[in-house]
């Protein structure tokens, strides 16, 4: 087998649980990324706090660690300012959809061409247990110990209803699944949204990697194409469908912003215009 | 009655009836004809009516400051002769038709009746009230009719030969009854021309940070939309394309700054604008910058509070706020610019050393500096050279590398052999997470050790006056111009001015100043005296007097002359 230039070859110390769901969406990644013979030079891994906010450390990859919920934001002015690169953004589901709820949302609206991977652990880890957006109803937790009355977050269906341009949703128990669609994200052009489903046995007794198995699916022979029927989809809980839901072509971000319309050098490359500025100030002349 | 050297215009209306409009073509008329200018506006947060001023100051050499006194008042809405009563004095010429007069004003003598109305109406609309206003001030001022006709036929062009026509007629009225008001009435104006002015620029306050910013290679504007700050952005958007400035209306502060820093992060020039409110939410991603080391320019564009407070007024009293945003300790550089041509030239050198000490950086300004604009020569534009302090990385690059100097080489992903890992935790060299005791220490110490070289570049405080002086007065960012001419005016032997363009960190060189004076004064826009308080922090030097005000509105020089007699005299 060819060597994966993203596996870290020195001792890193990290501080995922044993049997935690984060260490196959880790391996899936750095696969991904290999297989699409890209140079780690080259990717940029923004992402937020938690659990699974601490991947850019565990793998061989610019990587900018940033605040709770707000991965997307950061990732979407790094593809902006250098469309050269391959910008992944990352974090758990209490940063993508509690924290960066609003980020989501906007981003969505605003098409960048990134990848969105959420570690949907359906708890929260990091800050050990306490209900995310996903949590089941009724579920008990230290700091729902009546048990969570919220509904849970439908992310695919919220996706999908704004016409998100590519919304998959895997399990990490099946790495190689996992790795497939994580390619198809990233060489998607626009927004992806890959919800991960993972474990976290330390702190959700309700989703088990059992749990997962036996209420989980991959779809199979959908067309990826056909919105209604994504969200069709997208509202089955039982068993919740795994694999692409949909995906669309809209025109992206960072080709439609005014310096890019008809100059592709990235913007950080450029310097400023004096000639242009110049003309401005004459203008302030008569 | 004469109207020398200097003389000052307010224009009164509601929003909406093109009081800006009128400013604009004034202000470029009156230049072209060979006279300073300077303009100021106070207005409301609505969109229409309500009562909007703008002062125009006429001036045969530079004058900057905003004056209480009203030489000439032109009033196009009822109520505005109540608005500004007090700065009306038995001086003050009034023009105006009937029905925009005051009750208590009818029997005023100084009333001069200007038929705009009855004008506009005669050439098709009442449309055309604007163009017969300026017409008549540019005639009073004997400026050149042919000047304003070509304004408005560049302005007019687009909307046909009839607007256009109209316009010009419109002007051409209005300009023969000012040459008449000014040969029938009993005043007289006595102001130098002075034909060199035609080349100058004029700039706001707005514009020179934004036209900084863009010399100074930003590329990125993030922002939400907040008066006053909202004008940078709107300026850098209508020149995105050609400038090669990616400016984007983002969902929020949080998302505006965080942008702005990921943008750093990949070799960008980010900006974010925004005004109290909007930077509260910002302030976590502040400490994001400061423990990443990732640059950011923040221009703050200071209005009243707190929360919403008073929208559209200034104040001084977010001092505090961006000198103790972010939670966690790390050096920062707060500017606060006090003249437009220093706004421009601040806005380069905020850009610059963002990048060379990977802090935030802040542009500390205020509506007033916003929305004022006069005529700079090309002499008082300040060009500072774009640093560029990104390296390409070698294979074994370490983002956080320790040494002698706190600055470690920033690299940026995709450029160089080396991998480029920011983190907002503590971290180790290469950026991973860390809990190393001997590291947390060393690397709180790189970040924090910068502030003793910033402060060895710090912008000095500009000392004016008689260094044998007893009295200090202290001002900091856009009371600049009123304070310094309110002790022009006073001409005392005795007191100096120190004022400060860069309030954070403060130059050593304040010391000596501050350690010499009997009696300290500070000057500010705000309730608890804010820099009086850093001043006693970095220096323990206390203020004796001060002179505060918060109510929103700006100094005048006269307010300022009379209040700082008072606490010298008291
Ligand atoms: C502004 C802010 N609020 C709260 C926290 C504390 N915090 C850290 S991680 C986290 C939630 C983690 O859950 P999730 O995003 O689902 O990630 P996981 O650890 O499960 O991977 C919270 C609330 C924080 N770091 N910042
Ligand atoms: S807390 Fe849960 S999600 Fe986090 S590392 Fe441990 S097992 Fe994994």
């Amino acid at each position: 087998m060819e060597k994966n230039p993203f596996q870290r070859t020195e001792k890193i110390d990290i501080s995922w649980c044993p049997g935690c769901g984060n260490f196959a969406i880790k391996a899936s990644l750095s696969n991904a990324l290999s297989k699409l013979k890209l140079n780690p030079q080259n990717v940029a891994i923004v992402s937020g706090i938690g659990q699974a906010g601490k991947m850019p450390h565990y793998i061989t990859v610019n990587g900018f660690h940033t605040l709770h919920g707000r991965a997307i934001p950061a990732a979407t002015a790094v593809k902006t300012t250098n469309p050269e690169l391959t910008v992944i953004a990352e974090g758990g589901d209490g940063d993508m959809y509690a924290e960066g709820g609003n980020h989501l949302i906007h981003a969505i609206r605003r098409n960048p061409n990134i990848t969105v991977l959420i570690h949907n652990n359906q708890i929260y880890g990091l800050t050990k247990g306490q209900a995310s957006p996903t949590t089941l109803v009724s579920t008990k937790t230290p700091t729902q110990p009546w048990g969570v009355f919220e509904e849970p977050l439908n992310s695919i269906a919220l996706a999908i209803s704004l016409n998100a341009s590519f919304v998959a949703r895997t399990f990490s128990g099946n790495i190689e699944k996992t790795e497939e669609i994580i390619i198809e994200a990233i060489n998607h052009k626009g927004l992806s949204i890959v919800d991960i489903f993972h474990p976290c046995p330390s702190f959700n007794k309700v989703n088990t990697l059992q749990w997962y198995k036996e209420h989980t699916y991959y779809l199979e022979g959908h067309d990826v194409t056909d919105r209604k029927k994504a969200f069709e989809k997208s509202l089955e809980t039982d068993k919740y469908p795994l694999g692409i839901f949909y995906t669309c072509e809209k025109p992206v971000f960072e080709d439609v912003v005014p310096p890019y319309i008809s100059e592709k050098t990235p913007i950080w490359k450029r310097e400023p215009n004096l000639e242009k500025i110049e003309e401005i100030m004459n203008s302030k002349r008569t | 009655m004469n109207l020398e050297k200097e003389v000052s215009i307010v224009l009164g209306g509601a929003a909406g009836q093109g009081i800006q409009t009128i400013e604009e073509s004034l202000t470029k008329i009156l230049k072209l004809s060979g006279y300073n200018v300077f303009a100021t506006k106070e207005y409301m947060s609505r969109v229409r009516g309500g009562i909007n001023t703008t002062e125009i100051v006429i001036s045969s050499e530079k004058k900057r400051s905003f004056l209480k006194r009203i030489d000439l008042l032109v009033t196009f809405k009822k109520g505005v002769l109540n608005h500004l009563k007090d700065r009306i004095s038995d001086k003050t010429i009034i023009l105006g038709e009937k029905e925009n007069i005051d009750e208590e004003f009818l029997d005023n003598k100084n009333i001069i009746d200007i038929p705009i109305q009855e004008i506009s109406k005669n050439i098709g609309n009442t449309l055309f009230s604007n163009t017969v206003g300026s017409g008549i001030i540019l005639g009073i001022f004997d400026c050149d009719l042919e000047l304003f006709n070509k304004y408005l036929e560049d302005k007019f062009s687009k909307k046909g030969e009839e607007i256009v026509n109209k316009n010009l007629e419109a002007a051409k009225e209005g300009y023969l009854l000012g040459k008449k008001i000014l040969k029938d009435s009993n005043f007289k104006i006595n102001l130098e021309k002075n034909g060199k002015l035609k080349d100058e620029i004029i700039l706001s306050g707005t514009e020179a940070v934004a036209l900084g910013a863009a010399k100074a290679g930003c590329n990125f504007v993030s922002f939400y939309p907040m008066t006053p700050s909202t004008g940078v952005s709107t300026f850098l958007a209508g020149h995105s394309k050609d400038l090669g400035i990616i400016v984007e209306q983002v969902e929020d502060e949080i998302s505006a700054i965080n942008m702005a820093i990921g943008s750093w992060y990949a070799g960008a020039r980010g900006l974010v604008t925004t005004s109290g409110g909007g930077f509260s939410l910002m302030c976590e991603a502040v400490s994001l910058s400061g423990m990443t080391e990732t640059p950011v320019v923040v221009y703050l564009a200071q209005r009243p509070g707190p929360s919403t407070g008073l929208p559209t007024r200034t104040a001084q009293a977010d001092l505090e706020l961006a000198l103790y945003s972010g939670h966690g300790e790390f050096p920062r550089i707060i500017y606060s610019p006090g003249k437009i041509e220093e706004a421009y030239e601040i806005s380069q050198i905020a850009f610059n050393m963002a990048d060379k000490y990977q802090i935030p950086v802040f542009i500390l300004s205020d509506e007033y500096l916003a929305d004022t604009f006069y005529n700079l020569s090309d002499d008082e534009l300040k060009t500072v050279k774009k640093e560029n302090h990104v390296v390409k990385t070698d294979f074994d690059y370490k983002r956080y590398q320790l040494s002698e100097n706190p600055i470690s080489e920033r690299g940026i992903p995709g450029f160089g052999e080396g991998i480029v890992l920011v983190c907002g935790n503590e971290h180790d060299e290469f950026g991973d997470i860390t809990e190393d005791v001997d590291l947390i220490n060393k690397m709180t110490k790189k970040r924090n050790k910068k502030l003793d070289l910033i402060k060895k570049e710090a912008i000095a405080p500009e000392f004016i006056g008689n260094e044998d002086y007893k009295n200090l007065i202290v001002s900091w960012g856009t009371t600049y111009y009123p304070v310094k001419d309110a002790l022009e005016k006073l001409n005392l032997k005795d007191t100096a001015l120190l004022h400060f363009s860069q309030v954070y960190p403060i130059s050593d060189s304040a010391e000596k100043y501050l350690k010499k004076a009997e009696k300290i004064i500070n000057i500010e826009l705000n309730y608890s005296g804010q820099l009086g308080r850093l001043l006693k922090r970095e220096f323990g030097t206390e203020m004796n007097d001060s002179i505060l005000k918060y109510d929103g509105r700006a100094f005048s020089v006269e307010e300022l002359t009379e209040k700082i007699e008072k606490v010298l005299m008291g």
